[in-house]
């Protein structure tokens, strides 16, 4: 099983000092939470992608070229990468490239971004928001497979004999989780390829995670990519860690009523009841952690959510260490023992490029 | 079974809002045993002071919680709705709007409501035709004809019944009725349950 980080780069003020980091300071603390995920054998890093304030979260190949280069084995990944208002294209150009810089350490979680402005910024409308995933997705997954491609679509020029440079690292596209909160339609999405189901997992009970997750599973399986417990499975969830629970509380309570997305409505205790969130000891997060299994099954990626919310650097790291040290050997040891043979890791590079060409597989793909 | 769920954005205790929701479910109730739908009908009233924190909370969050969770998934599953509310400022309630703010897209659609309203005197009587029934509209909803106003006089004597009061709320507990009678019992469809296959979002892109 595969753990890790992810983020969304937002530029938040520390509630505690009132200070807000720099759009510098912030980007550069992405690298150092990056390059100490790795440090304490985390396995991935994701990264978000918003063109808008209060995000620093722009050009997110160009920030994991970045982070590739300083890192030498952690999974290089987003979280999301919006192929609503993307062009396929271009994804398809981008993480190519990004795959030959880092010898393969790139995989990509698709999701749609639901902030209404920005599609009309780079031309496209939110009430497209489901097609413009179908759509732009079945054209980057072809771009990736195909050296020559024809093309006509709705949403984009047509392409007459494009190739698509450079082609993916020894002819394997980059593994492609679908993200999504609530709408079944990525999760048919996700299923229909054959690909990743991620389920954010943050902010929403879990109920909704479990219904979404149960439906990608049943769908994997109708598509005959194998059965359902063999579908491929990643989750988010959002810690708060301290040694003694008390302590973790008392931290993360300022930063936690004031946050955006959830700040000023219920309260630490209704929210961490209610959703993921876990705030307490090492042993309190394995223990909740290792619950999830229990409503989406034996799973292959968890990823943290540690750096949103105006949390300073220094205590993000601190974190990252409580992480690394305490916490993921044991749901490592725990995970595994848990989970049945036949259900498989999380794709990388290396395994997919020894499961052969992609080619020869195309035939298992429905389209 | 035929099952009516009341909404009341009552605040005091005891609430004339309250009063008016209890009596419209009665009436309701036995508005449906004399139509020939079987099973006695049943109504429940939900109170929302009980949940204004919770649905405060999900107008932040995205999602009920708890008793409101509850209380949603009634909404979603009843065969109508009899939604009553105090008027507030020459509307409907906060609180009230609130509620029907948090519930999903398309909860109410095609579904059968009864409005209704109370205010200190008559003269607010038409925030039901200018403010309630418009967003029932907006919300596809099948509203009756009969919306149903109680000002303080209308409870004077002690009794709802006798007056004119008794006969708006028994003609449209009829109405609600008859289309609740005529619609039968029909739940949203569950896209999570009955996905559309991926080749038919493919094609109707």
């Amino acid at each position: 099983m595969q753990f890790g980080i992810f983020t969304v780069g937002d530029l938040t003020p520390d509630p505690t000092t009132g200070r807000t980091p720099t759009e510098h300071e912030r980007i550069k603390a992405q690298i150092s939470i990056a390059r100490k995920a790795e440090e304490v054998g985390l396995d991935v890093v994701a990264i978000g992608e918003h063109h808008n304030p209060p995000f620093i979260a722009s050009a997110p190949t160009t920030t994991l070229a970045y982070i590739g280069a300083q890192t030498e084995k952690i999974i290089l990944s987003t979280s999301t990468t919006l192929i609503t208002t993307n062009d396929p294209v271009l994804i398809a150009e981008d993480y190519a490239k990004l795959q030959h810089l880092t010898d393969g350490r790139v995989d990509l979680m698709m999701g749609r971004g639901n902030t209404g402005p920005v599609y009309p910024w780079f031309g496209k409308d939110i009430r497209d928001g489901i097609n413009l995933a179908i759509e732009n997705y079945a054209l980057l997954h072809r771009l990736w497979r195909e050296d020559v491609v024809d093309w006509e679509g709705k949403f984009r020029t047509p392409l007459q004999g494009f190739t698509s440079t450079p082609r993916p690292l020894d002819g394997v596209p980059p593994f492609v989780w679908h993200g999504s909160i609530r709408s079944p339609e990525i999760a048919e999405q996700a299923a229909y390829y054959g690909d990743g189901f991620f389920a954010n997992h943050i902010f929403w009970p879990p109920s909704h995670t479990a219904k979404m997750v149960s439906l990608y599973r049943r769908r994997f399986e109708f598509y005959g990519h194998g059965s359902a417990d063999q579908a491929i499975v990643g989750l988010g969830g959002q810690v708060y860690m301290a040694k003694n629970s008390q302590d973790a509380v008392r931290e993360f309570r300022p930063y936690f009523d004031v946050a955006p997305v959830y700040g000023h409505g219920p309260s630490l205790e209704d929210f961490t009841r209610e959703t993921p969130l876990t705030v307490g000891s090492p042993q309190q997060v394995i223990e909740r952690t290792l619950g999830f299994r229990e409503y989406v099954g034996d799973y292959q990626r968890q990823l943290f959510l540690l750096d949103h919310a105006g949390l300073p650097l220094k205590t993000v790291l601190h974190q990252l260490d409580l992480l690394g040290e305490e916490v993921v050997p044991v749901l490592r040891r725990e995970f595994a023992a848990l989970k049945p043979a036949h259900v498989p890791d999380a794709p990388t590079h290396a395994s997919l490029r020894a499961a052969g060409p992609v080619a020869a597989k195309l035939d298992e793909v429905p389209a | 079974m035929t099952h009516v769920v009341v909404i009341s954005a009552g605040i005091s205790v005891p609430s004339s809002t309250r009063l008016l929701a209890d009596a419209l479910g009665r009436a309701t109730r036995s508005a449906l045993d004399v139509t020939e739908l079987g099973e006695p009908a049943t109504y429940e009233v939900i109170d929302l002071r009980d949940h204004a924190h919770q649905i405060a909370d999900n107008l932040l969050t995205g999602f009920p919680t708890g008793a409101l969770a509850d209380a949603v998934r009634r909404v979603v599953e009843a065969d109508a709705i009899v939604a009553v509310t105090p008027v507030y400022t020459g509307s409907y309630s906060g609180l009230f709007k609130s509620f029907i703010d948090v519930l999903d897209d398309g909860t109410l659609e095609g579904k059968p409501v009864l409005i209704a309203a109370t205010a200190g005197t008559a003269r607010h009587s038409l925030v039901l035709e200018f403010a309630m029934r418009p967003l029932f509209a907006y919300l596809k909803a099948d509203v009756v004809p009969t919306a149903v106003f109680a000002a303080s006089e209308d409870f004077g004597g002690g009794a709802i019944s006798g007056g004119s009061l008794s006969t708006r709320i028994d003609r449209a507990a009829h109405e609600l009725a008859d289309k609740v009678f005529r619609r039968g019992t029909a739940l949203p469809q569950d896209p999570f349950a009955d996905p559309t296959p991926f080749e038919d979002l493919l094609r109707d892109i």
